[in-house]
């Protein structure tokens, strides 16, 4: 990169320079008056970045304030690294979800390896043991070498990373549509468990403190990452391609350890992850958090490249770096603890009274900002937002039963869907048993891990069905929380709280903030509704390309509490002779359906109706049955609807099958997505406590032990598969699609 | 009896191995970071799994030069018992306390699963608490656990008994299908597969217990017959 000591302020105006940065006309005339100067290359760059969407949310911010942040229990909302919920016997749990998007586009391993590494830093920094990652990923379909490249390279990369690290994957979704073709998402989101007395807050606090850098040097990688992430992705993207950091595992595994030895330290003021705008984002928010100003002398920043200049250093994303703020005069304690861990920690600079973002290179200031302006102060949009046409359209359709002729073959057809279909090829690629805590694998609708030491434990899903928010944003926002707490209940959690991804195409179109507006409304009303405060999250916009937009995506990411591991509700039926029952009435809703996506190869109509109180009670009835203990399995109706979850129920190897009798329209009741359904088994004993304590439950056949598939509609066999032959073009289609 | 549960930079399961032989089998047992070279309070040393110095060059081969193993040869060569599991045994092989090295996988993918292994030999101070051909479900999670040695090791392994564990369904492409072979003084045991994580039914399998609870047992009754 060209040395950039010589620009001049002068030349940065003229030339317009601040515009490739990413700042608007109006927002550089800001930048002027905030100043009252012309700012020069490097503080430019930091302006650009600092009011790029990625780290100031400038036209999100309105819509985030929608969101519930409190609630009982909550002990940090949304603001620092991540969010802290109390769960008993003074401890809590961290959690938050961070997109990776755009760098997965044009580096796949790397992007989402170092989207693994920053959500664990974001996790740990807050005195957290990182002890579980999930992901959310979305590519379009299988069908061109560029997409299953994506696909297998993103996998790659969060194992990489994963595996070595030694934080177990546990769980995740991906889904495949059209949409994201150009544009995957990739979502990865950190568990982590905490002492209440461990909390740390990346801040800045007490006059003449030292700052600290520790961890690895600074490169040249990832300069302006953030305004990369906040611009649409084009053909030209991948002259981006060094704006893609790049991630060393074993260095995060021994900045954990340091990091969580320095915790106990009363010499530690403060800390956070150097993460979108590196250095520059962390020292001025800590700064901003605190109330106070920083100033650092850049000839002291540990350097991975020489002749770097002040503007590559602040802007760098360099990985595996964080930011401490220590105790004047205690400086070595903390830096010994570092370099145990064979890590690089030095005094870099200082906090100050005058609340200024100051910088000095070779003996030459060169940044002087307030510090407010660059975090508190920056801009917010209030965007013009229009109902998008296609809804219009779309809401008028009436609700009609696709025409299904064979609904074996329908089932087969739809448990090969790569949506559906097994991704055991995938996670097996992860370590999800690390830490030695995984109760509840991959591949059910939670994952649950145990708290050592408790008779606790945690569950954790990630969902959002993108197909519903795209039909109906409102509704389909209230869908994407509403399923994230079944899939919790279903393994015999209360729903604690969530943290929010959202993916978003270009804001500046109205149709698509609408959809933003919209969608946000509802997972906020659902927020509500299911006591599940929304404690951190992150945005990722602009994921369009070539003006073709993904479809919205809000990635729910849920956490809940088993109470006692007694409660630990199995996914899988487990014994012959057990009674089957959906609770929850099911209707002819198959937009946005899977069975749509196979007869239509598109999406369209109304996204199945969700009544939120109805959710909330039914999720209730059925939490209170499992703490009583009458139910043996409990599975959330999804894709797919009744026939892929009583497929799914059986293919646990244990040997079992299904006898059902369907009420009503076969193909509405396989085949519908109707929301607010559980698939339970009982045990035939308690078959009368049961049906006294759930509302709408029907009983529809039993579980059985020939590991045969029957289902019955009007007296007849509609179905008679065995289990065998479903399992397995379930268990291999994805391998399939990719061979 | 005193464990070490040896901390290379990079180590991840020693935590995991730490809280099986504390918590669960109740036995003492020490973390111990890589550059104490005291071990000599030990009764057998634990190298845990993970990716130590990043596995960069080869897995374990940064580790297998370390200072600390000097010192575990020489514990190995008093007799006392030395367990590598995954990364502890890539270490093992690269410090030539074991025979042979290890590949990539077949499929060149990291993998993580259960897989049934046979007992192969019952006989030695690790397995002694197994059934002759006992057959046992243990997680493996590797990416490098394809064991290859020359067909001359392949034999003097087989003719020694020396291969403990081995894969009822070779997974990785393991030569002989071996899973985890003991050096021929019978105190040195490198396996792919983690006993450690196999000690609690919750978390799916306690088949590694007797693993740990034949060292115990078999160290009893020496320290009984030596006291």
């Amino acid at each position: 990169m060209q040395s950039t000591h010589e620009i001049s302020p002068a030349k940065v105006e003229q030339e317009k320079l601040y515009l490739e940065m990413g700042l608007s006309e109006e927002e550089f005339e800001k930048v002027k008056n905030i100043l009252n100067r012309r700012p020069n290359f490097t503080e430019t760059g930091i302006f650009s970045v600092m009011w790029s969407e990625h780290c100031s949310y400038k036209t999100s911010k309105p819509l985030l304030k929608k969101f519930p942040a409190d609630g009982p229990g909550v002990l940090q909302g949304p603001g620092e690294g991540a969010g802290v919920i109390d769960i008993g016997d003074g401890q809590a749990v961290v959690f938050k979800v961070e997109s990776h998007n755009h760098p997965s586009a044009v580096e796949p391993y790397q992007g989402a390896a170092t989207g693994v590494g920053g959500i664990i830093r974001d996790v740990f920094s807050m005195g957290a043991r990182p002890v579980a990652l999930m992901n959310s990923l979305r590519f379009g379909n299988l069908t061109t070498g560029r997409t299953k490249y994506l696909f297998q390279e993103v996998v790659h990369g969060i194992a990489g990373y994963g595996n070595c690290v030694g934080v177990p994957t546990v769980g995740g979704e991906v889904q495949f549509d059209d949409s994201y073709e150009e544009n995957p998402l990739v979502n990865a989101m950190c568990v982590g468990l905490i002492n209440h007395d461990d909390i740390q807050k990346g801040i800045a606090a007490g006059v003449g403190n030292t700052v600290i850098y520790a961890g690895a040097p600074t490169g040249r990688d990832g300069i302006h990452g953030a305004t990369f992430a906040s611009v649409d992705l084009s053909d030209e993207s991948d002259e981006d391609r060094p704006s893609v950091q790049v991630g060393d595992p074993f260095m995060e595994k021994l900045l954990i350890e340091a990091c969580l030895e320095v915790i106990h330290s009363d010499a530690l003021v403060g800390m956070q992850d150097m993460g979108a705008a590196g250095l520059t984002s962390s020292a001025s928010e800590m700064a901003s958090k605190a109330g106070t100003g920083i100033a650092m002398n850049l000839d002291l920043v540990p350097q991975r490249e020489e002749d770097m200049n002040a503007y590559e250093l602040m802007l760098s994303e360099s990985q595996e770096r964080m930011l401490l703020v220590v105790k004047r005069g205690r400086e070595k304690e903390i830096i010994d603890v570092f370099e145990k861990y064979g890590l690089q920690a030095v005094a870099v600079g200082e906090v100050t009274e005058e609340k200024s973002f100051r910088l000095i290179q070779h003996g030459e200031v060169v940044t002087d900002i307030p510090v407010d302006a660059l975090a508190e102060e920056a801009p917010v949009y209030h965007m013009p937002s229009k109902e998008a046409a296609y809804v219009k359209t779309f809401q008028k359709m009436e609700n009609e039963v696709p025409h299904v002729t064979d609904h074996g073959e329908m089932l087969k057809q739809l448990l090969q869907q790569p949506t559906i279909a097994s991704k055991e090829s995938v996670y097996d690629q992860y370590d999800s048993m690390v830490q030695t805590n995984t109760v509840v694998a991959p591949g059910s609708d939670s994952a649950v891990i145990r708290i050592k030491g408790t008779d606790k434990a945690l569950a954790m899903t990630t969902d959002c069905n993108s197909r519903y928010i795209y039909l109906d944003p409102l509704t389909g926002g209230k869908i994407a929380v509403a399923e994230a707490a079944r899939n919790i209940v279903a393994s015999g959690a209360r729903p604690l709280g969530l943290t929010d991804g959202l993916n978003f195409g270009n804001p500046t179109n109205p149709e698509i903030f609408w959809q933003m507006e919209q969608s946000v409304e509802g997972m906020s009303e659902a927020a509500r509704t299911l006591k599940t405060p929304v404690v951190s999250g992150n945005v990722s916009l602009f994921n369009q390309s070539n003006g073709k937009s993904i479809f919205p995506t809000p990635v729910v990411g849920m956490v809940g509490l088993i109470e006692s591991l007694e409660q630990l509700t199995p996914n899988f039926f487990q014994q012959p002779g057990d009674l089957i029952y959906v609770i929850g009435e099911t209707k002819a809703e198959f937009g946005g359906s899977e069975l749509q996506n196979v007869m239509k190869g598109m999406y369209k109509g109304k996204a199945p109706a969700i009544d939120l109180h109805v959710e909330a009670k039914r999720q209730k009835q059925l939490l209170t049955a499992i703490r009583q203990g009458f139910i043996e399995s409990a599975h959330d109706l999804a894709e797919g609807g009744l026939g892929v979850a009583l497929a799914e129920s059986v293919f646990n190897g244990k040997g079992l099958g299904v006898d059902v009798s369907l009420p009503g329209d076969p193909t509405t009741a396989m085949f519908s997505e109707t929301q607010s359904r559980f698939l339970v088994s009982i045990k035939p004993e308690q078959q009368e406590q049961f049906e006294a304590a759930i509302e709408n439950a029907v009983q529809i056949g039993t579980v059985t032990g020939d590991e045969t598939f029957v289902i019955r509609a009007n007296d007849e066999a509609l179905i008679d598969e065995d289990v065998q032959t479903l399992h397995e073009l379930w268990k291999g289609a994805i391998p399939c699609f990719l061979n | 009896m005193k464990f070490a549960v040896i901390v290379f930079p990079g180590s991840n399961c020693d935590r995991d191995m730490y809280h099986a032989i504390k918590h669960v089998l109740g036995m003492e047992a020490d973390l111990v970071w890589y550059d104490n070279s005291n071990l000599e309070n030990y009764d057998a040393i634990l190298l845990p799994g993970g990716f130590s110095y990043g596995d960069y060059l080869r897995s374990g081969a940064i580790a297998s030069a370390s200072n600390v193993m000097q010192h575990i040869k020489a514990h190995a060569e008093q007799g006392k018992a030395v367990l590598g599991v995954c990364n502890g045994f890539q270490i093992l092989l690269e410090a030539g306390l074991l025979p042979g090295a290890m590949l990539p996988n077949k499929n060149l993918s990291f993998m993580c699963h259960y897989e049934p292994l046979a007992v192969a030999n019952h006989k030695t101070c690790f397995t002694s608490n197994y059934e002759k051909g006992e057959v046992i479900q243990l997680p493996i999670a590797h990416g490098e656990g394809n064991y290859f040695a020359d067909d001359e090791t392949l034999s003097a392994l087989k003719a020694n008994k020396q291969i403990v564990f081995t894969y009822e369904n070779n997974p990785n492409g393991s030569a002989a299908d071996i899973a985890g072979i003991i050096n021929r003084q019978g105190n040195v045991l490198g396996m792919m597969p983690h006993p450690e994580r196999a000690v609690e039914r919750l978390l799916g399998s306690d088949d590694g217990v007797k693993l740990f609870q034949s060292l115990i047992q078999n160290w009893r009754d020496a320290y009984a017959v030596n006291a």
